[in-house]
């Protein structure tokens, strides 16, 4: 990013994309459509499972599949801990930015190798999952998963609990996050952004709730709002997000039957062919919406797969954020943003 | 010989058992030295070459444990373990650490001025070391007994200012001169506090010299003085440029600031300096506020000094490791509308106090000392209500009216398919 | 529960505030004339019935004889989505089409990454430059015809290289 000074004031910002483009798009075209879910995890490398989830249902809606229940219920149980694992890694650096020299970064670290162990047992890979397939997921959960979640819940609810004493009300952090980049709700539904952002705005737009996908309309959990839309708006949100995420786990964990995870290969063949046409589906992503648009040509690899990334959309009123502040705030404003370049430039 | 050099032991010893026959030292039963008579001058010299020797030596083994101590103090904060690799417990890291700074490239940018360059890592680490000078480490332990201490250490410490401004410069890159010049609104913003907070405590004891401070501190100034400590506290902590006052060598934003360009054992020189820095500000608040090496008798007085050092060095590294920073306008805003302030309140009443007792007993500083609290009390709240500081305030989740609409309204029912689709 | 537009529905609803703009529909689509885009997309943001106040995504796809724009919609106070395409570029000869920016600004970096990888040009785009890839690159990757690096290496005798 080249940003110009006058003093310490910013006066010009110009974002410069591209160092982590590698043509998934261009890929993709080229794989059967389980192989593009290996694609998919690269994008945004902190929030894997969530990508895999987008692609997943998109890849369902154009093929008409019907997902086995068990596998849906551990879809969303997987998503739900990667946005709590995205949204600490979120949280982390910004306090880090804040100069707290790593302390709260290393709790939160601490909590997302808890989490990144639990993916392990299911899943055998730690960040790059690639855990999902059409219909469902691709292995069941291991007899000694389900009380290790159970523990880690406890413990990430304690952890979340520590980062709000030792920091939500700290003079420090207020006094360096709030009244920071303030943006109206009606700039930003016209720059198109979504998620966290939108929501530390007041306005209520949360795909899970407006537009449930899997089986977010059985689970109950609290709509996250703040009105304030300046960078500690934004930090609380989050924090309070990872809460309503470990709420919406133990609703699953309840929930769960037992059953196939992934719909037997007579059903659902290993080399999908969808009908032609094409499709636009959209998650709550943990930095908003997340969306693939898929072209089918009926043949075994999409026609034109298109990720709808947050974290480039989200960048869009960068300008408006950052002319006007601090030096000092850069880099603490950008962080407010929670962006990952994977998704950024796939 | 004055009678306050022989008061000093260690100096006393040394000379005494360098020098040949003295008068000073017959008449405290050292009967011969090591010199032959008359080359008194020369034991003096020699006296005074092994006595800065031993500080030297002492603080920068000093700084070696604290390194140590630093390092592993963050790991047990942030939950891990800190070095534990070289040596036991981990002790020979900074040992490391020195011989591989030692070895790397040492750089000059082409552009920059040699002799500056060369000069500003000397010229941060000579004040830092100098200030232990007028230090009492223990009953009768010091260089030197300047009945103008207090001023001097607020003298040298200022030169850290000149030093950082000289190496950014000299650097010649632009962001080591942006770093500087943030940090030389700091340091300079923040001596007129540390200065004037000291006045209480010269006030109290009457005297400018740190012996006769420690002498009078029959409880310690801490808390008669509860003001000055707190402002003295934050002033120093700003003038060691520690956190929450570390916007100068802000990692995440400016890559180590005006220490941009040096490498090897120059930035050696300088993270030394800072540490110096630290054990000496330290050792600064344990004698002007913690009453120095006084203590109870079956402990010796340098234990007592080293515990009352290792107890204040605890806190800063607490604070340091907690506190995210502050930004630069914010730091500056505290100086001069917080701190300021308060330093000006304080001396108004220690003056007074000491106006209606000059020479205060104990049971007079005691009095002074529960007229003190609530006065620092009253005025640190009033103050940070001055400043606007918005502490402990709930944030507000969204009022029940909507800010935007959303699904406020419906579509007429030949529009839509199904609701959403099968996601 | 987001509505979906029904592509017909929604292709009257247009045609009443501009006519001659739509060219077909479908069931969950609509295609309007590259020419009328700014104007059919200022109706649909800001006329009472449409609301259509968020852009989730602008994407082309290339079909070989003619390349397609591709606009999904989103409307908050109605919870309603909608999707717009267009055709441009019969033929494969130039691409243009007017740039939705002035009325989404979410826009910016999807119209600028279309650009950059399937060579559509955006006409009144505030920035209109490469996004991910860097000025000077040959050529538009997303294209059908674009040959990649592998595939355009030959050995001199014409067998594949490794």
């Amino acid at each position: 990013m080249r940003v110009m000074f006058d003093g310490e004031e910013i006066v010009d910002v110009e974002p410069v994309f591209g160092y982590l483009h590698r043509g998934t798009e261009k890929l993709a075209e080229e794989r059967t459509y389980s192989q593009i879910i290996t694609l998919t995890d690269r994008m945004d490398y902190v929030s894997s499972m969530l990508n895999n989830q987008s692609y997943v249902l998109a890849v369902e809606k154009l093929a008409g599949i019907e997902a086995s229940p068990r596998g849906v219920w551990l879809r969303m149980i997987a998503s739900e801990l990667q946005r709590i694992a995205s949204h600490l890694v979120a949280t982390g650096f910004l306090l880090q930015d804040l100069g707290a020299l790593g302390t709260p970064l290393i709790y939160c670290m601490r909590e997302r190798e808890r989490i990144l162990d639990l993916f392990e047992m299911l899943c055998g890979a730690r960040i790059t999952n690639s855990y999902m397939r059409p219909g469902g997921v691709f292995m069941d959960a291991p007899d000694e998963f389900w009380p290790a979640l159970d523990r880690e819940l406890d413990d990430i609810v304690n952890t979340i609990d520590e980062l709000e004493a030792y920091l939500s009300g700290n003079e420090i952090i207020f006094s360096r996050t709030k009244g920071t980049a303030v943006l109206s709700p009606e700039l930003l539904i016209n720059a198109s952004i979504t998620g966290p952002m939108l929501r530390a705005s007041g306005v209520d737009w949360d795909l899970r709730h407006r537009d449930p996908y899997d089986y977010y309309d059985k689970v109950d959990f609290k709509r996250i709002l703040h009105t304030a839309s300046d960078n500690y708006a934004r930090y609380w949100v989050r924090v309070q997000e990872m809460r309503e995420s470990v709420k919406i786990v133990r609703q699953c964990m309840e929930q769960i039957e037992p059953g196939p995870v992934r719909p037997s290969f007579d059903d659902v063949p290993r080399l999908i062919r969808p009908p032609v046409g094409d499709v636009y589906s959209a998650i709550e992503g943990s930095k908003g919406e997340l969306g693939f648009y898929l072209v089918s040509d009926g043949s075994i690899a999409p026609y034109r797969m298109h990720a709808r990334a947050s974290s480039l959309i989200n960048l869009t009123l960068l300008r408006e954020m950052l002319i006007g502040e601090q030096f000092g705030d850069l880099f603490v404003i950008f962080g407010s943003v929670d962006l990952n370049m994977g998704e950024v430039d796939r | 010989m004055s009678a306050a050099f022989l008061d000093n032991s260690l100096w006393r010893n040394i000379y005494c058992v360098i020098a040949g026959e003295s008068t000073e030292c017959a008449a405290r039963d050292y009967s011969s030295g090591l010199l032959p008579g008359g080359m008194e001058w020369l034991a003096f010299l020699l006296s005074a070459l092994v006595v800065a020797a031993i500080f030297a030596n002492a603080i920068l083994g000093g700084v070696i444990v604290l390194i140590w101590g630093e390092r592993r103090l963050f790991g047990r904060f942030q939950n891990r373990t800190g070095p534990n690799r070289w040596g036991p417990w981990g002790t020979l890291t900074s040992v490391a650490d020195a011989i591989k700074t030692m070895f790397k490239e040492d750089l000059v940018p082409a552009e920059a001025d040699r002799i500056l360059f060369n000069l500003a890592p000397v010229m941060i680490a000579a004040p830092a070391l100098i200030v232990f000078s007028v230090i009492p480490v223990g009953v009768g332990t010091y260089v030197a007994d300047l009945n103008v201490g207090v001023l001097f250490i607020m003298a040298v410490t200022s030169l850290t200012t000149l030093s950082v401004l000289t190496a950014a410069w000299s650097s010649a890159n632009r962001i080591a001169i942006l770093s500087a010049l943030r940090s030389v609104a700091l340091l300079v913003s923040y001596e007129i506090p540390m200065a004037l907070a000291l006045v209480g405590v010269i006030m109290l004891a009457g005297s400018m010299s740190l012996g006769s401070i420690i002498e009078a501190q029959a409880i310690p100034f801490i808390l008669v003085q509860p003001l000055g400590f707190f402002v003295f506290f934050l002033a120093a902590m700003a003038e060691m440029a520690r956190a929450p006052f570390d916007l100068t060598e802000a990692e995440s934003e400016l890559a180590a600031g005006y220490l941009n360009d040096y490498a090897s054992m120059k930035f050696g020189l300088f993270f030394l300096a800072e540490f110096i820095a630290e054990l000496s500000t330290s050792a600064i608040i344990t004698t002007l506020f913690l009453s120095g090496w006084k203590g109870w008798d079956p402990i010796p007085s340098h234990l007592w000094f080293a515990v009352k050092l290792i107890l204040v060095l605890f806190v800063i590294i607490w604070f340091r490791m907690t506190l995210p920073r502050l930004r630069v306008d914010q730091v500056l805003k505290f100086a001069w509308k917080g701190l300021f302030e308060l330093t000006m309140i304080n001396i108004i009443v220690t003056a007074v106090l000491i106006a209606i007792w000059p020479e205060p007993s104990t049971t007079e500083l005691w009095i002074m000392a529960a007229i003190n609290w609530p006065v620092a009390i009253i005025s640190i709240w009033a103050v940070s209500k001055l400043l606007g500081t918005s502490s402990y305030e709930n944030p507000t989740p969204s009022a029940s009216a909507p800010i935007y609409p959303v699904g406020t309204e419906t579509l007429p029912a030949n529009a839509g398919v199904h609701g959403g689709g099968d996601k | 529960m987001t509505t979906a537009w029904h592509g017909q529905a929604l292709a009257e609803a247009i045609e009443a505030f501009a006519p001659g703009a739509v060219v077909s529909s479908s069931d969950s689509d609509v295609w309007v004339e590259p020419s009328a885009i700014s104007s059919v997309c200022e109706g649909l943001k800001t006329r009472p019935e449409f609301k259509f106040d968020l852009l989730s995504s602008v994407t082309a796809v290339d079909y070989i004889d003619h390349f397609e724009v591709v606009y999904h919609l989103t409307s908050l106070p109605y919870a309603a989505t909608a999707v717009l395409k267009t055709k441009v570029g019969q033929g494969r000869t130039e691409a243009n089409v007017p740039s939705v920016v002035p009325v989404w600004r979410g826009a910016d970096y999807q119209e600028r990454e279309v650009w950059d990888l399937m060579g559509i040009r955006f006409d009144g785009h505030p920035n209109h430059k490469r996004i991910m890839l860097w000025e000077g690159f040959p050529g538009h990757p997303l294209r059908k015809d674009y040959v990649t690096y592998d595939q355009s290496i030959q050995a001199p005798n014409g067998e594949d290289d490794e």
